[in-house]
Order: structure tokens, then C-alpha cells, then sequence
């Protein structure tokens, strides 16, 4: 493949031929190659950057090609090739071109080599994304899609705002490791802190992924989120606050998504969970640390692409995602059962799947380093994984009460989608040596010992026992409809309510004010077009005479100055 | 043979359209004379290009015209500022000259175009000669010849609008008053020193010293050239000059004229007057400095207020000349740099912007902006063009525009004068609005009924999408405008004896 600076070129030029390609399987073809020629782009490229030009003195690179971008770049365009394989029978351009710029996006912000490019690849993600969310075309969804734009494009505006400063600071755009020591880091911290949901920062995810169609689902999953987990282990490796931000990211969500009833939500929370440990391994910080956080990236965009496919085929087919309405599912759709649950038994971290082989990094990492009391938060909080993805979401939709559907299997292309990722999910916990070995740092650590494989089944066994009796004793919290309350209600209901007050006596004061102010503008532009309108004097054709008089006058003034 | 044009060539780059304007007026009428005219521009835009690249490494051509060794002959001396300048003016004329074939076919009858072709080559000889040569009464005999030809030139709108011709008479008497002016600074330097060689002038200042004699042809040059840049209370003969011009006139003379004003004034004042005397630097610090201010709000206010769009736009240039003479009153380098290369900046969106008016002119009939609307749809090329170009005026980043812009702030900036910073900004924010007033019309208000407004030809779409194309293209990689810039800035600094602000 020629050097093309970036492989989110490929992604560009496709988005801008698909919607000129019929017929559809054509199309279909077309858009499943994107990924495929967007890997060649780089797969054999020797490391290093690429794409570097001068923009008004700032060094640009497109393409940052290192360790850490590899392995980033190669799960993107995995990612990309199933959610398209899965996307096989969505027949509506819009999602099709949003997907193809939204992956792009995120590939091309992986591989930047300095902050402008990232910046604008930032905003990328965020503005092609949304389009993820409208392609429903509900009323609902069209505003759930204005809240999300406006946190993501939210993120990229404090970004800018970080790069600017960061620029003036240190003359530099390089995006390299920081340091969280001025307003300028603290402001591109914050950046990524949005679009990698830190705690209270966190609703637009659980707000708009289970709005978003099914396909679309799946696609945002694997990039926003991801792309901010790496861009905080390229920039801020080893900042102690994020081992605690992401202790409490693996915690909270575990109780909201015990008792959520929409199941696509239950994993929208799962995935918070998720993120949580990635970042714990980045506030860690050693290189088990990090190659923990990459290797649970890489699988985590598998196994919960695998849920949220699975989830989205049984929509597909019942028209509903909520726990209430669907149950005993296994007879009509076996198929789509077994992969739910071999995401399920990922996720959950069973041995021989691919959520072990990354997470024991990471708690190792931590115990390694001394962090008791965070290594306890995260087995705690695996529990609560296990039970809220590993349990409930198969239980639910597959088991528990028959619900009374009576549907087909999914379509052929779902499920060789699903298949392939349940394949890639149980090949990495079978062979961790196939992910460890592109991990960035070198890797000398086994995941099958003894103690390794014990501690984790008895959690699991433990956490299934609990599961088993609570429902036995009905105290499990029943799958009913609800609306649960997240941090969300402060700003969607609160603060609005709290703001119409203050608004009243601000718009008092304001009416009087801006009845003097605006006088005031009124005849001063009423000044400016006496003079500048086209009768006023500065704009009116003068006779010669009168340019003459102007030369005189500017000629006598010179003169005078020039002979003081 | 090749041997004696690459030695001529610095004599070519004037000769060549100068021997060409009699023969294209004998070759009649219909496209022959403009096929001939369009050639010939090409071929002067080819050695001036062949000039920069020589010039471009740092040693000045000096050659001799007719032989006759400098001070007594007349020489032709090219350094990086002034090939840049040829650059930009002959590669205009060559834009102009595709775009004028239909545009002037619609505004002058079929049997007068060879004449009109003829002094289009001759206003190109009279700006590449007052560029090229470094002899100062030859400057003004090349500076008559472009007047000269670019009166006629105005005059030729007398067929679309009769003002032209009152228009092209003022310019005449004000143009007129200004070349004398000039002249007669000439004649004064030439009392003190003997001599009309612009670097054996130099030489001879600075023996002679100070005297009253010098202070007076400086302060003569300086306002005669200052009414050919239009420099702000003397700018009274552009509008109309612009407005009632024919189209490819306009997009012509805008981005080249006045920019060889400027550049004879950045010559004189530094390479001629080179010497640190106190009255050129209070001139600068008192007279041109608020003069390039006030240039800049009130013509920008003007163009608000303006409903022609071609009437807009002369407003607008000359609001952008007054960024080109705040920059030469900074006297630092910086501030050089920012006039420089906002000569070619300004050039290339303005000559991109005239020329899409000329081709609402043909479409619509007119150039009014309220008979502009929902044209947006009709022509979508010709109005994404001005938004293109408009972008470039207001000074967005990706677009020269901006490049300029940089510069100015930076070089106020580095001298701690913040209010001007402001202030550059504040007018690029009046920019936003006579833009956006266009662009309103264009895409955002109904057509009216019953109009039909084709799309312009390709041969006039073309030369205005590479100008605004090339204000693209140097907005995002500026470095072969600003490192020319900023070397002709060294040589003109190198030159001179003044003292800069640091």
C-alpha cells in the first residue's frame, strides 16, 4: 500500500463515494473493504510518524505510528469491519456514511501525532457519531442527540481551549505525556474526562447509546469511549487521581445497572464499569499497568460489541430491549443465546475468555503497587460485573419468564458477525500470547496459575450463588418498568428549575437595562450611517476640487511634521 | 539564441507586452487581438517567473538597458521584493486575461476590443516597467504609462454605465495631480544629488546629509504616491474608478495597481531614502499610522453600508490597504513581512472576489446587492466563490487572509501596541458583516420571480476558483510567500540605514 499520511483518508474518500454506489450489495462489499484497506495502510509499515507538514510553524503529523497507536488502530478497524458485517442489512446512507467518517475519525485522532490533529479529529468522532443517534428518527432521539452533541462537542471545545493554552505555554502541539500542572493540562484532562465519562461526567453515555439504532449501537461502542482511554494513556500515564476517578468509575454503575430495566442501558452502564478499569490502569501507570489498560481496550471493544450485537439481533427480532418484556428466548434463537453468553462469560472474566487475560493484568498491576484498597474496589466491582452483564443480561432475555415471542433466528449476517467476534473473544482467552504479544510493552506475565484461576472462580461461583438466591428468595430487584434517577436529574430537571427562578429577576433587570443600552446603540448606528451611508459624506462621490483640498491638507501636515 | 534571452530577460518582461500593444490594435476586431493579448500575458507571466526563481536566492539582477552603464543609463535592478511583485502582477494579467474574453464581449462592442486589449498591454507594461526599473524618473514615465492606459480602461465602461466616463475623468485629474506630485519630488532629489539612479541616489543622500530641499521631494513623494495607493482622505477616485470599470478591469487593476504603489513607496522610502532621518519616521509614526486606522473602519463602515456589490468591494480594498500601510508603520520586520505578503494575499482574494462580481455582472445584468438574491441557487460555483474569497477577506484561518492578519497582530504585538492589535481585529469583525450581507442575499433570501440567471461560463469560473483556490492554498502552506516576504523585508532593511524598532 502507498504511504497516504493517514488511514482515515481511506475512510474520507469512501464516505464520499458510497452514496453514489448502487446496487446495494455492491455497496455493502464497498463499505466492508473500508476497514480492510484502512488496516493495509499500516499493518506493515515500519514505526515512526508519517504525514508531517508545517502549519504556520506548528509541526503536524498525521500519522503517529508507535506501539501504543498499533494496537489502538488495529481493534479500530476490527471494530469497524463487524459493526459493518452486522450493519450488512441496514439499506440507509446516512448511518452508512456516519459510520464510515465516525470510524475514520477515530482512527485518524488515534494515530495524530499532535493536538490539532486530534482536536479535529475530536470533533470528528463527536459530530459523525450523533448522526448514529438521529438516523432513528424519533423526536426522542433527535433530542437525546442534541444532549450528547453538545457534551462531545462540549469536550472538543475545552480541547481547543487546552491547546491553545498548552501552545502559548510551551510553543509546542506535540501530543506527548503531560503533566497536570496548569490550566492548560488540567483543560485538555478535562477534555478526555468527558468523552471517557468520568464519574458525573458520565450520562451522556447511558443517555444516548440505548438511543441510537440498533447497528448504531454498536458501532458507538467501540470508538468514543476508547479513543479517550487512549489518549489518556498517551498523555497522562501514572496521574495518581485517575486510579481513584476510575475505582469509582468500575463502582457506581454496577447498582445503577442492577436495577435498570432497558437492557441495551444495563450494558451502556456495564461499559462505564468497563472503562473504569482501563482507566485505573492508567492512573497506575507501570508498564503491566498500561499494557493491562490496552490489552482490556482491545478485548473490552470485542466482548461488548459481541453484548451489544447480541441484544440488538434480539431487538431486532421482539422490537424491544427492555428485561420486562422479553424472557425465555433460548428455543427460538439458540444461536444468538450462545454468543450472548460467551460475551456474557468475557465480560464477566471466566477463565479461558478474553476479559480474564486483560483484566488480571491490571488487578495485578494494582496489587503489585500496593493499592489495596483499590484491588478491592475492582474485585468488588467484578462481582458486580458478573452479576449485572454475566447474569442478568442472558438471564433475562434468554430465560427467566417466557415472554411469549415467537421469533426467527437473527439474519445470517448478525450472526457470522456475532460469530466471529465470539470466536476472536474465546481464541484471545485461549492463546493470551496472540494479544500479549502486541501489547506496548514486553509482556512477562502468565494468566493461568493456580492461585489466578482459583481466586477468580470462586468469585465468580460466589457471585452466581448470590445471584441464584436472591431470585430464588425474590429479593433480586425485579425487572420492572422504571425510571431510574442518575446524576443526570440535577442538570435535566434541578438546575432548570432552580435557573427559571433566577432567570425572572435576571430578566427584570435586564429589560431595564437593555431599554437604556439600546437607545443608545440606536443612535449610535444611526451616527454611523449618517456618516458612512451611501448619501453620508465619507461615501458620497466628491468632486475633484475637493480630493485637491485633501491633498493640500495632508501635503501641509506632512510638511509641518517634517520641518519640526 | 537561448543564451540571449536568458540575458535579456529582465528587458523582455517590459518589452515584450510593450511591443505587443500597437500590434494587437492593427490585429482588428473579434477574439484574434484577444487571443494575442492572452498569449502575450502568458509569455510575461513565464519570465517573471524565470525572474523570481533567479531572484528568489538573494543575489539582485542588475542590467543594463541599451548597454549604457547606471548612473547615466537607465537600469533595471531585481531583487526578491520587486520579482515578487512582477510575479503577482503578471500572473494576475494572465489570470484576467482567460476570464476577460466573455466578459468583455458582453460590455464592449466587437469592433473596439483590439483598442481595449491594447491598452490592457499597456497598463501591464506600465506596472511591470515602474516594478522592474531602478532608475526614479523611469519609474514615473511607467507610472504615466499605466495611468494613462488605465483611464482609457475605466473609460471603456462608458458602454454599460455612462458614469465610467465621469469616473475615469477624475481619476484622470486626480491621478494627474498625484504623478506631479511625484514628479516634482523627483526633480527635487535630482537638485540635491545630479542624478536619477535609484542606488546612486542612495549613495548621494547620505553624503548630502539633511536639508530642507530633501524633506520637501520626500513629503512630495510621499502624498504623490500615497493618491496611487489611494491612501485613506486621498482614496476619493477609487470607488467610482472601480465600480464603473469593466469587470476584468477591475479584477485587474484592484489586485495589481495599487499594490505597485505600495511597492514604489516600501522602494523609495527605504532603498532611496535610506537614511535614518527623524521627519521619515515621525511621518510614518504620525501621519501614516492613524491614517491606515482610520482607513480601516471607516471604508469597512462605507462597504457595510454599500448596496453595490462592486462598489463594496472598491470600499473594502481600500479598507485593506490600510492594513498594508499599518504594517509598513510598524518599521520592524515583522510588520514588513505582514505588508508583503499582504500585497500578494490582498491581490489574489480581491482579484478573486472582482471577478466574480463581473460575473453576477454578466448573469444578472448588474452588480446590485439586492438584485443578488437566491442567486445562491442559480449560480452556485460563481456564489461559493465569494464565499470562498469572502472567508479569505475576513481573515479565517486556512485562508491568506489570516496569514496577513498573523502577521499584522504579531508585528503589533511584539512592539507591546495592544489597542492596534484590538483594533485589527475589531475591523476584520466589519469584514464579517459586509461578507455575510452577500452571502444573506445569496443563499437566504428568495429569488425573485421570473428571473433566469445562468451559471457563468467556465472561462470566467475558472481563473476566479484558482485565485481563490491559490488563497487556499496559501493560507494552509505559507511558506513560499512569507519566507519571499520576509527575504524581501531583509533586503529592504539591508538597504536602508534606518533605525528599526526592535
Amino acid at each position: 500500500m502507498p504511504e497516504i499520511g493517514t488511514p482515515a483518508l481511506v475512510y474520507m474518500v469512501a464516505a464520499l463515494i458510497v452514496p453514489f454506489v448502487r446496487p446495494a450489495t455492491l455497496r455493502q462489499i464497498l463499505l466492508l473493504a473500508v476497514p480492510v484497506l484502512g488496516l493495509l495502510t499500516f499493518w506493515q509499515l515500519p514505526y515512526g510518524t508519517y504525514g508531517t507538514f508545517n502549519l504556520m510553524n506548528m509541526h503536524v503529523g498525521l500519522m503517529r505510528l508507535d506501539a501504543l497507536s498499533y494496537v489502538f488502530g488495529l481493534i479500530f478497524s476490527l471494530a469497524a469491519f463487524l459493526a459493518l458485517l452486522y450493519a450488512w442489512h441496514v439499506r440507509d446512507t446516512v448511518q452508512q456514511v456516519a459510520t464510515l467518517l465516525y470510524a475514520g475519525a477515530g482512527l485518524g485522532a488515534v494515530f495524530a501525532a499532535d493536538l490539532v490533529t486530534l482536536f479535529v479529529f475530536w470533533e470528528g468522532t463527536a459530530i459523525a457519531s450523533v448522526f448514529l443517534i438521529w438516523a432513528r428518527r424519533t423526536e426522542g432521539a433527535y433530542a437525546t442527540g442534541m444532549r450528547y452533541l453538545i457534551m462531545q462537542v462540549g469536550s472538543g471545545v475545552i480541547l481547543l481551549a487546552g491547546i491553545v493554552l498548552f501552545y502559548r505555554e510551551t510553543g509546542s502541539i506535540a501530543f506527548s505525556r503531560m503533566d497536570l500542572e496548569s490550566p492548560a493540562t488540567w483543560a485538555i484532562f478535562l477534555a478526555f474526562g468527558i468523552k471517557c465519562a468520568f464519574p458525573l461526567l458520565h450520562n451522556w453515555l447511558q443517555d444516548a447509546y440505548p438511543a441510537a439504532t440498533i447497528t448504531g449501537t454498536v458501532t458507538l461502542s467501540a470508538f468514543t469511549t476508547k479513543l479517550a482511554v487512549y489518549a489518556l494513556a498517551r498523555g497522562f500515564p501514572g496521574t495518581e487521581l485517575l486510579i481513584y476517578i476510575g475505582a469509582t468509575m468500575t463502582l457506581f454503575p454496577v447498582f445503577f445497572a442492577a436495577v435498570e430495566n432497558n437492557l441495551r442501558r444495563v450494558l451502556a452502564y456495564s461499559l462505564n464499569n468497563q472503562l473504569g478499569f482501563m482507566v485505573v490502569g492508567v492512573g497506575i501507570g507501570t508498564p503491566l499497568a498500561l499494557n493491562g489498560t490496552v490489552a482490556h481496550a482491545f478485548c473490552h471493544i470485542l466482548y461488548k460489541a459481541l453484548l451489544f450485537m447480541s441484544v440488538g439481533a434480539v431487538m431486532y427480532r421482539t422490537g424491544t430491549s427492555k428485561a420486562s418484556e422479553l424472557g425465555g428466548l433460548y428455543k427460538s434463537m439458540p444461536l444468538t443465546m450462545i454468543f450472548c453468553v460467551v460475551g456474557a462469560m468475557s465480560i464477566s472474566a471466566f477463565p479461558l475468555f478474553s476479559g480474564f487475560i486483560s483484566k488480571s493484568l491490571i488487578l495485578s498491576a494494582s496489587a503489585d503497587t500496593g493499592h489495596f484498597f483499590v484491588w478491592l474496589a475492582l474485585v468488588v466491582a467484578s462481582v458486580g460485573v458478573l452479576e449485572h452483564s454475566g447474569i442478568k443480561i442472558p438471564y433475562f432475555t434468554f430465560f427467566a419468564h417466557d415472554a411469549g415471542h415467537r421469533v426467527k433466528e437473527a439474519p445470517f449476517h448478525m450472526l457470522l458477525a456475532m460469530g466471529i467476534t465470539a470466536a476472536l473473544c474465546i481464541g484471545l482467552g485461549v492463546f493470551p500470547s496472540l494479544l500479549y504479544g502486541i501489547l506496548p510493552y514486553a509482556v512477562d506475565y502468565t494468566p493461568y496459575t493456580v492461585t489466578h484461576v482459583v481466586t477468580q472462580l470462586q468469585l465468580l461461583l460466589f457471585a452466581g450463588l448470590a445471584f441464584a438466591v436472591l431470585i430464588r428468595t425474590g429479593l433480586y430487584p425485579a425487572e420492572i418498568r422504571s425510571v431510574n434517577l442518575d446524576f443526570d436529574w440535577t442538570y435535566r430537571r434541578l438546575l432548570p428549575a432552580a435557573l427559571s427562578g433566577v432567570a425572572y429577576l435576571v430578566q427584570g433587570t435586564w429589560r431595564f437595562a437593555s431599554r437604556i443600552v439600546m437607545g443608545r446603540v440606536d443612535s449610535l448606528i444611526a451616527g454611523v450611517y449618517r456618516a458612512h451611508g451611501p448619501q453620508g459624506p465619507l461615501a458620497r462621490t466628491w468632486p475633484t476640487g475637493s480630493m485637491v483640498l485633501w491633498i493640500a491638507v495632508l501635503l501641509g501636515m506632512t510638511l509641518v511634521l517634517a520641518y519640526i | 539564441m537561448l543564451d540571449i534571452i536568458v540575458t535579456n530577460l529582465p528587458a523582455l518582461q517590459v518589452v515584450v507586452p510593450l511591443v505587443a500593444a500597437p500590434v494587437c490594435a492593427m490585429l482588428g476586431r473579434g477574439d484574434r487581438s484577444w487571443a494575442f493579448a492572452t498569449l502575450v500575458s502568458f509569455l510575461t507571466f513565464a519570465i517573471s517567473v524565470s525572474l523570481f526563481v533567479a531572484a528568489y536566492g538573494g543575489e539582485p539582477i542588475s542590467y543594463e538597458m541599451g548597454g549604457w552603464a547606471p548612473p547615466i543609463g537607465i537600469e533595471y535592478r531585481i531583487d526578491v521584493l520587486n520579482a515578487f511583485v512582477l510575479m503577482i502582477v503578471s500572473g494576475i494579467a494572465a489570470l484576467v486575461m482567460p476570464y476577460a474574453r466573455r466578459s468583455v464581449a458582453s460590455e464592449i462592442p466587437a469592433e473596439r476590443q483590439a483598442f481595449f486589449y491594447t491598452a490592457f498591454l499597456l497598463c501591464l507594461t506600465g506596472l511591470l516597467g515602474v516594478t522592474i526599473t531602478g532608475d526614479a524618473f523611469n519609474v514615473f514615465v511607467f507610472l504615466e504609462i499605466s495611468s494613462l492606459s488605465t483611464y482609457a480602461l475605466v473609460a471603456s465602461g462608458a458602454w454599460r454605465n455612462k458614469r465610467a466616463l465621469t469616473a475615469a475623468y477624475n481619476y484622470l485629474i486626480m491621478g494627474t495631480v498625484g504623478a506631479t506630485f511625484f514628479v516634482i519630488g523627483i526633480g527635487m532629489l535630482y537638485m540635491i544629488t545630479g542624478t536619477l539612479n535609484m542606488a546612486d541616489l542612495a549613495v548621494r543622500i547620505a553624503e548630502h546629509g539633511d536639508s530642507r530641499t530633501l524633506r520637501m521631494g520626500f513629503v512630495f513623494i510621499f502624498i504623490g504616491i500615497g493618491l496611487k495607493l489611494a491612501m485613506f482622505p486621498l482614496h476619493l477616485w477609487l470607488p467610482n474608478a472601480y465600480s464603473f470599470a469593466p469587470s476584468a478591469v477591475t479584477s485587474f487593476i484592484a489586485a495589481t495597481a495599487t499594490k505597485v504603489a505600495v511597492y514604489v513607496l516600501l522602494r523609495f522610502m527605504f532603498t532611496v531614502f535610506g537614511f535614518d532621518y527623524a521627519f521619515q519616521a515621525s511621518t510614518l509614526e504620525n501621519v501614516l499610522l492613524p491614517v491606515a486606522i482610520v482607513a480601516m473602519f471607516a471604508a469597512s463602515l462605507v462597504a457595510i453600508f454599500q448596496d453595490d456589490l462592486k462598489r463594496m468591494l472598491a470600499y473594502s480594498s481600500i479598507a485593506q490597504i490600510g492594513y498594508m500601510l499599518l504594517g509598513l508603520a510598524f518599521l520592524t520586520h515583522t510588520g514588513l513581512v505582514a505588508t508583503i505578503v499582504h500585497l500578494f494575499n490582498h491581490a489574489v482574494t480581491k482579484g478573486a472576489l472582482f471577478m466574480v462580481a463581473g460575473c453576477f455582472v454578466l448573469s444578472a445584468g448588474t452588480s446590485s446587492i439586492s438584485s443578488l438574491r437566491g442567486v445562491g441557487r442559480d449560480m452556485p460555483w460563481t456564489t461559493a466563490a465569494f464565499v470562498a474569497g469572502g472567508l479569505s477577506l475576513i481573515g479565517l484561518p486556512l485562508t491568506v487572509g489570516f496569514i496577513s492578519k498573523w502577521y499584522l497582530v504579531q508585528a503589533s504585538l511584539e512592539l507591546g501596541w495592544w489597542p492596534v492589535a484590538l483594533l485589527i481585529m475589531g475591523s476584520s469583525l466589519l469584514a464579517v458583516i459586509y461578507v455575510w450581507r452577500v452571502v444573506e442575499a445569496a443563499y437566504l433570501q428568495p429569488a425573485p420571480e421570473g428571473v433566469i440567471r445562468r451559471e457563468a461560463p467556465l472561462s470566467m469560473l475558472v481563473p476566479a476558483w484558482i485565485l481563490v483556490g491559490l488563497s487556499i492554498w496559501f493560507g494552509i502552506d505559507a511558506s513560499l510567500t512569507t519566507t519571499a516576504a520576509s527575504r524581501a523585508a531583509d533586503t529592504l532593511i539591508g538597504s536602508s540605514q534606518i533605525l528599526w524598532q526592535e
